[in-house]
């Protein structure tokens, strides 16, 4: 069976194209095959044949420019990798390719003058390792990763991150001893934490000087934690759901007064959920307001190439409204004008633990 | 000038280029019509005027959410929209956005600290 990697350049020069497929084709340790096209046409015919892994795309390029054949390659092949390689040395440009989402940005110029640097990058992107080992943990939950660490008996910081929200948890010879989240520390933290369903994990330097604040097993906080979650789930008995929704409200409520916002809205795209509000009377016209504002923002993005809408900002005598999008639903929350600190870290941190 | 560009570009197909993002200020006027515009004359006003209409639009529709507000901003990943309300309209400013600092002729602080150590 073939394990070798499709690569495909696209480039309006032909002799630029022939350069690559050379250097490429002999150089990288992988032995990809090296396909070209000329136009963005013909690069998309081949990407929809093709099991393609990664793109090399120019930017200056005739009828469909290389952003623009980013963007369109970004919504039809999201798994596609994609580099830009570009002679436009202009910073603005690397920033538009990386807010498309481009995983390299590379000057063809540097990449003349360094192709082995050029070359380690590229077979990094394609996911070839030379070395022998494994590596990613997949579809593992949180208390998978803190049983794995406990059991090897080893002495580590395990930083997590959800969203824009980080917490770290210190285990200390197989024994966890301290942990920090959401503002908390000690077990109420690792409750909290176990709480989150996504994030990233990193493992720091151990710091066996911390000051241990968790005293129990981590057997019986994980039989404990679980127990909790279990009964804030929703259930089928009327009383209990509605006991956890109450609880999850206070909750909620509680993050809003803790980062001084005066109100939240959340809005489901979808339209099938109702959309949630906590601070304001108003919920139905800010709903309406908010989708509005959602859509003229990404038609805006989309028509000016400028990439994706990382947040819209309002503000007037009284008051500044920030609108920020995650995953199925758009939130706007309200914030005094006194209101101190980055607004739109704060907003971050309140829309990530909306669910948590 | 306009008529040979148009003639080659008919002739030989467009050129190749990447689309710039506006950079410069724009007035509308309370339909969003462009009223004056220091944004480069290569770059399609039509998409010119979809933003002075949407902002005009926001504006509009906050008020009527009673939410009224004189100013909004759009931060795009390469590209911020500063939009003011004004009496008849909306002055709209646009700064693509980069990663690294415009003025790089400042000292930075970590080449004084090498230089005194």
């Amino acid at each position: 069976m073939d394990h070798s990697y499709k690569i495909l350049i696209l480039d309006d020069d032909n002799d630029w194209l022939s350069l690559c497929r050379d250097l490429l084709a002999n150089t990288l340790p992988s032995k990809p095959e090296i396909l070209t096209a000329n136009t963005a046409r013909r690069a998309l015919t081949i990407l929809e044949s093709g099991n393609i892994r990664l793109l090399i795309c120019d930017l200056k390029m005739p009828r469909i420019d290389g952003l623009q054949m980013l963007a369109i390659v970004r919504k039809r092949f999201p798994e596609l990798r994609t580099i830009a390689l570009s002679g436009l040395e202009a910073e603005e440009y690397r920033s538009r390719a990386y807010a498309l989402g481009v995983d390299l940005f590379w000057l063809k110029g540097e990449m003349q003058r360094n192709p082995r640097l050029f070359n380690e990058c590229l077979e990094s992107l394609l996911g070839r390792d030379t070395t022998a080992g494994f590596r990613g943990i997949q579809s593992k939950s949180l208390m998978d990763i803190i049983q794995m660490e406990c059991l090897s008996r080893s002495s580590t910081v395990l930083r997590i991150t959800h969203g824009p929200l980080t917490a770290k948890l210190w285990i200390q010879e197989g024994d966890l001893i301290d942990a920090e989240a959401e503002g908390a520390r000690g077990e109420f933290a690792f409750q909290r934490l176990l709480a989150w369903k996504t994030g990233t994990f990193e493992n720091l330097p151990p710091e066996p000087d911390r000051n241990r604040t968790i005293f129990k097993p981590i057997n019986a906080l994980l039989l404990e934690s679980a127990q909790t979650l279990d009964e804030n789930a929703p259930s089928a008995e009327p009383e209990q759901m509605e006991s956890s929704s109450h609880r999850k409200t206070i909750w909620k409520l509680s993050q809003l007064t803790r980062e001084g916002a005066d109100f939240i809205v959340a809005v489901p795209t979808d339209g099938k959920m109702e959309p949630e509000g906590l601070g304001t009377q108003s919920i139905s016209s800010l709903t309406h307001w908010t989708l509005r504002a959602s859509e003229a923002a990404a038609r805006l993005g989309e028509k000016l190439e400028a990439g994706p809408l990382l947040y819209f900002s309002g503000q007037n005598v009284e008051r500044q409204v920030l609108l920020m999008t995650q995953s199925d639903r758009v939130f706007l929350i309200g914030w005094p004008n006194d209101a101190s600190g980055n607004l739109v870290e704060k907003s971050r941190k309140l829309v990530a633990s909306w669910d948590s | 000038m306009g008529f040979l560009k148009t003639f080659f570009s008919r002739l030989f197909g467009s050129s190749a280029g990447v689309r710039e993002l506006p950079s410069g200020s724009v007035t509308v006027d309370q339909s969003g019509s462009i009223v004056t515009s220091t944004v480069s004359s290569t770059f399609p006003s039509v998409i010119l005027r979809q933003v002075g209409q949407d902002v005009v639009t926001l504006f509009r529709e906050a008020r009527a959410a009673q939410i009224p507000m004189n100013q909004v901003s759009l931060q795009f990943g390469s590209l911020l929209i500063t939009a003011r309300e004004l009496r008849g309209g909306a002055v709209i400013f646009l700064f693509p956005q980069t990663a690294v600092p415009q003025n790089l002729n400042e000292p930075r602080n970590e080449s004084r600290n090498e230089s005194r150590l």
